[in-house]
């Protein structure tokens, strides 16, 4: 489905008399998905409407464009520093003295765990579904792109922080926009601050709740049968609850611990998966490479593989977006740009890594229909996405390639997605908290609200349709990007000034590698 | 020259035994100088939440105080109290890595530690810190049993 349909929908939506669609809608699942429907609409279509005349969103361009300039501004950083950042979370330029703060890897682990989740395995089969596999080729390059992007952000968010006297601390893109603009003297700092700090909440929200809660229940339903949304998301509302109002705090720390695991899991799958089908990963790679610049027998074509593999770039890896930023802050290092240096690895491992595993495997599965004479993909009745081996789209896409290989893997798989959507519905609980009590002001209530919020979304996110739920998510994660980057613009300076001064140390031996 | 010896605690009993005889030994040595260690154990490598990192400096001095204050300060006290020359040391870290790492740093004659009479699997699985200290350290080490 190609954003004007979606529009028409929407818009449709909005002007369907209220009794009809209540007639229409029997079910809780429908009635929720309506009503979201039409109170999203008109965000999602500003978010996503096409440069006039064309059919490619804007939002696309505005952060393929900032991911490129950032890359060129610090001259491919990503790839000259790429060595020094491994150097860097291994701890050979941890301070013995510094021994005991959050270290480089665990700001890294704990960013990728709210960054690895479901839009490594069910956002790639949506972008490979309508894209194809070309798709993967843009998405690919995007990750290698946003690099640049949260090396610029997250050394602000180091650089920009909060510590408070009880030794706690705060950052994020809030924080460096409010004192970077005031450092600079530009007015509208505080602003920027606000409106990033709105969309982050309703982000939050978006991608990082209702979008895992709707996929884990489509992959927990694809193994039990079916059963109404609302089911998981109040079991998932209440674990939730429990962990980030209750206090729960062991929950989350086997999560924590969990989810690493389940990653070198799936990746070890993929790899097993790929080798196991050795004889067809050129040919993979032969329409990862044709797709990308022809677009031919997808919905879309050339246009709508770049679009789906940018859009689900920028939502598994968040490059751009603000939001891993916040919990980059937290490390502890006397340089904040050695933080920028660690955080590029981050866009590296989930997207060029993890992404473009799920989609060879989907590639490799056969589960994506080819016409046998003309080679081209066939398209669902609709046209709206490639026709799929049992009728398959998101998770359940992926699911069926691993299950073709692996009988028992979407079992093992609906345990990583619930883990995933877990971990990554902490990690944004907490984003989500930062932004608001940055609005809002710190204190029991002002938490305790939000933390209720979110939970409510929770069960909203399970039971509203993949539709509605996963283009209300893009564009509250998109929308934090368009305020970041903008104010990524006028602070880049600030990073460069960093990254001169370290790299001139660290060439002339003036920082040192400890001896471990 | 003061002689340096490098005493392991671990807040508990076997702490004090390897208290016991670093005393007995600064006794005949006659110029020497305890250096009381609590190594809190921490891995830079563990995976946490984003909000225990935000919290993790806060911690951290949380744990050097109670440290400080219950096991090191006690342990101070006790053989100044006995006439012998003292300091105390709070470090985080790998227990073997961070103790070598003091005791080279201070110039140590010796380490001295107990072993610990706690077993069970995981610790014949992954092995102890005194072993690991036994076979990594470069300083002298004495293992009171």
């Amino acid at each position: 489905m190609n954003y004007a349909q979606k529009a028409l929908i929407a818009a449709a939506a909005i002007a369907a008399p209220a009794s009809a669609m209540a007639q229409e809608a029997g079910s809780l699942d429908q009635k929720v998905n309506a009503a979201f429907a039409t109170a999203t609409g008109p965000f999602v279509n500003l978010i996503f409407a096409p440069f006039p005349g064309t059919s490619f969103p804007w939002i696309v361009m505005w952060l393929v464009v900032g991911a490129s300039i950032f890359t060129l501004y610090f001259g491919f950083v990503q790839f000259r520093f790429f060595g020094h950042a491994i150097k860097l979370v291994k701890g050979d330029y941890s301070d013995p003295n510094d021994a005991g703060e959050v270290s480089h890897f665990q700001a890294l682990t704990t960013a990728l765990s709210g960054t690895v989740g479901l839009g490594n395995i069910a956002g790639v089969a949506v972008a490979v579904g309508i894209g194809g596999p070309g798709a993967t080729f843009w998405m690919i390059l995007a990750g290698l792109l946003g690099m640049a992007s949260k090396f610029t952000e997250c050394t602000l968010a180091v650089k920009y922080r909060n510590e408070y006297p009880d030794g706690t601390v705060s950052g994020g893109p809030m924080y460096y926009m409010k004192k970077g603009f005031a450092e600079l003297g530009l007015p509208g700092g505080g602003f920027l601050a606000i409106v990033f700090s709105v969309f982050c909440i309703l982000g939050a929200l978006g991608g990082g709740n209702m979008f895992q809660a709707n996929q884990a229940h489509a992959q927990i339903a694809g193994i039990v049968g079916d059963y109404p949304g609302w089911i998981t998301g109040v079991v998932f509302a209440a674990v939730v609850f429990a962990v980030i109002v209750g206090g729960i705090k062991s929950i989350a720390q086997v999560t924590e611990k969990v989810v690493p695991f389940m990653g070198i899991l799936y990746v070890g799958a993929s790899l097993v998966i790929i080798l196991m089908n050795y004889d067809q990963i050129g040919a993979a790679f032969g329409s990862i490479f044709a797709g990308a610049f022809t677009g031919l027998g997808v919905a879309g074509g050339l246009v709508g593989a770049l679009i789906q593999g940018f859009k689900r770039a920028a939502f598994s890896n968040e490059a751009g977006v603000g939001s891993a930023a916040i919990a980059h802050a937290a490390v502890r290092t006397k340089e904040p740009i050695t933080e920028g240096f660690v955080s590029l690895l981050e866009p590296l491992i989930d997207t060029v890594v993890i992404c473009t595993m799920t989609a060879l495997v989907i590639t490799i599965s056969g589960q994506l229909i080819v016409n046998p004479e003309t080679g081209l993909f066939v398209l669902n009745e609709a046209g709206t996405a490639i026709a799929t081996v049992g009728d398959t789209s998101g998770v359940a896409l992926t699911s069926a390639a691993f299950g073709s290989a692996i009988s028992w893997f979407p079992y093992v798989l609906a345990v990583a997605v619930v883990l995933f959507a877990f971990s990554t519905m902490i990690s944004w609980s907490y984003y989500g908290l930062k932004a608001w009590t940055y609005l809002f002001g710190e204190g029991k209530t002002s938490e305790l609200t939000f933390k209720i919020i979110f939970c409510v979304f929770i069960v909203i996110g399970a039971a509203a349709s993949l539709g509605p739920v996963i283009d209300f998510s893009d564009a509250a994660i998109f929308a934090m990007a368009v305020v970041n980057i903008f104010a990524l613009y006028f602070l880049m300076k600030l990073v460069r000034r960093e990254l001169n001064s370290y790299a001139g140390r660290l060439k002339s031996g003036e920082i040192k590698a400890y001896a471990h | 020259m003061t002689t340096k010896l490098v005493v392991g605690l671990d807040g508990h009993a076997s702490g004090e035994r390897a208290l016991a005889h670093a005393s007995r030994l600064a006794e005949l040595i006659g110029d020497c100088e305890l250096v009381v260690t609590y190594i809190v154990e921490w891995s830079p490598f563990s995976f946490q939440t984003a909000e225990e990192n935000e919290q993790r400096h806060k911690r951290r001095e949380e744990e050097t105080t109670t440290a400080l204050e219950r096991v090191v300060n006690p342990a101070v006290a006790k053989l100044k109290a006995e006439g012998l020359k003292a300091r105390g040391v709070v470090r985080h870290g790998d227990v073997s890595d961070a103790l070598i790492a003091v005791s080279t740093k201070e110039g140590a004659e010796q380490i001295i530690v107990a072993r610990a009479s706690e077993g069970g699997f995981a610790k014949r699985f992954f092995g102890s810190s005194t072993s690991n200290l036994v076979m990594s350290s470069t300083v002298p080490v004495t293992v009171v049993s």
